[in-house]
């Protein structure tokens, strides 16, 4: 088991107490390397093997994968990212189902199926909609493409490690995939009774489950994180200060 | 695995859930912030097991209406007709139509009731400091994790059948009281899953006299 008492007591660092025990607005001083981490689902210290492109590294413990190195992830990311961004566009400006029975037609779009919804007076539901089918998955888009765009410099700004921060919540709210086989299931049941016609965004809207699957599973988030400006720069180069004298000793 | 594995809170560090960086608090103090990103740190998520029951608890209230009340009200000529998600399950059911019956059947009813017992056994064994079954436990918590998002399928059914069958008068169907209830019961099961740590899982697989406090200032 590695030792992470390494030399990190060593440095000077300020910090501000509040009131003993309390929540303090201090930083955390960094462990010297950034390779020891724990494991979130079973808080296992170990070491972060440095794996080839396209492996996985696992939690020894609990079999959580801890980092999977990704090939030229920044590229493809911002690529796939781009693409889900225009089909986006295009999904939510086009029809999605229609049907037609005995000579009347009728049709909605994503959103239309949120407004019906807050006009019959479901408006916490329809909100709910509106979040996880639109607002959500626009917000996983962007907020990437925004990450990609500004993790490609050579020191990453901190406003970057704030989204980053915050992506993976959008990507649990965004459920495009689960609003699909909604929409899959209510055109069974609408088949029933009038002539279905599938609109433009529903074709749209598979591929665009499989472009963000996609997305999502190209990005290297370690990546960015090994480049992004420091919230405690101070603490930064206490850090640097400790991985020289390892060095040297 | 060995018995004499080390946790980061046995040695006083803290990883952050945003950044996965791995830093000791300063002497004297439990929390600080991540010094990477600034996210605010903890040991443990903060007060897990109350919030985790208190969302538990709450989605089991709501579980009840969510399958008595109806969820979509069909009007036809001959007169109005409510279903619940049940009815709707059944309705489905037909030479055709079987599959979708059966997802709608896992994703409505199985899997939310499946993922409030799971959490509450999560939550019972871990406060009674369980040593039995982590692998098996924290590979459950990942199941629930992954699979919530899934019960949300019968409120998109519902959000667009009820707008696509706007054929007045020959026929309507609007939403049910019963739909709010089902949307609750899949928010607050994804947010107890979000606020349960399982690390907590394998806290009293360490020995335990490493609590936090006394570990933290080295």
């Amino acid at each position: 088991m590695p030792c992470p008492n390494d030399d990190e007591e060593s440095s000077t660092f300020a910090f501000v107490q509040l009131d003993g025990l309390m929540h303090s607005e201090a930083y955390n001083q960094p462990v010297a390397d950034t390779s020891l981490i724990a494991c979130l689902h079973c808080d296992l210290l170990q070491r972060l093997p440095d794996i080839e492109v396209g492996a996985s590294a696992r939690c020894p413990r609990c079999n959580k994968e801890l980092w999977r190195r990704r090939e030229d992830s920044l590229n493809r990311t911002l690529a796939l990212t781009l693409a889900a961004a225009v089909l986006y566009v295009v999904a939510n400006s086009v029809p999605m189902l229609g049907l037609t029975i005995v000579g009347r037609e009728a049709s909605t779009t994503v959103f239309g199926g949120a407004e019906h919804l807050w006009q019959d007076g479901q408006r916490i539901v329809a909100a709910l909609v509106l979040f996880t089918a639109i607002v959500a998955p626009a917000l996983q888009i962007g907020l990437m493409l925004a990450v990609v765009l500004g993790g490609r410099r050579e020191r990453a700004p901190r406003w970057i490690g704030i989204i980053l921060r915050y992506h993976p919540t959008t990507r649990i709210w965004s459920m495009i995939e689960v609003m699909m086989v909604g929409v899959l299931v209510a055109l069974v049941k609408i088949a029933d009774y009038a002539t279905v016609i599938p609109g433009t965004a529903l074709f749209v809207l598979w591929v665009l489950v499989f472009i963000l699957a996609g997305m999502q599973a190209s990005f290297d988030s370690r990546e960015v994180w090994d480049r992004i400006q420091w919230a405690a720069d101070s603490a930064r180069h206490d850090t640097a200060g400790d991985r020289i004298i390892e060095e040297t000793s | 695995m060995s018995p004499r594995a080390t946790t980061a809170m046995q040695q006083g560090l803290q990883s952050c859930e945003g950044c996965g960086l791995l830093s000791r608090p300063a002497p004297g103090a439990v929390e600080g912030r991540c010094p990477r990103c600034g996210e605010e740190l903890a040991f443990r998520k903060r007060a897990s097991f109350q919030r985790t029951w208190a969302y538990v608890i709450a989605a089991a209230i709501c579980y009840i209406p969510a399958n008595v009340l109806p969820v979509l009200t069909t009007t036809t000529a001959a007169g109005a007709e409510s279903d619940t998600i049940l009815q709707g399950v059944v309705l489905l059911w037909s030479p055709t139509g079987w599959p979708l019956s059966i997802i709608v059947l896992v994703a409505s009813i199985i899997i939310p009731s499946a993922k409030i017992l799971a959490l509450a056994y999560l939550l019972i064994t871990a406060q009674r400091g369980s040593e039995a079954n982590n692998e098996q436990r924290v590979r459950l918590y990942r199941m629930v994790e992954f699979i919530g998002r899934w019960s949300m399928v019968d409120v998109f059914v519902d959000t667009f059948t009820a707008a696509l069958i706007q054929l007045q008068p020959l026929m309507s169907v609007e939403p049910g009281p019963g739909l709010i209830f089902f949307a609750a019961v899949v928010v607050l099961t994804m947010l107890a899953v979000e606020s349960f740590d399982p690390r907590l899982i394998w806290d009293s697989a360490s020995p335990k006299d490493g609590s936090s406090k006394e570990v933290t200032y080295a």
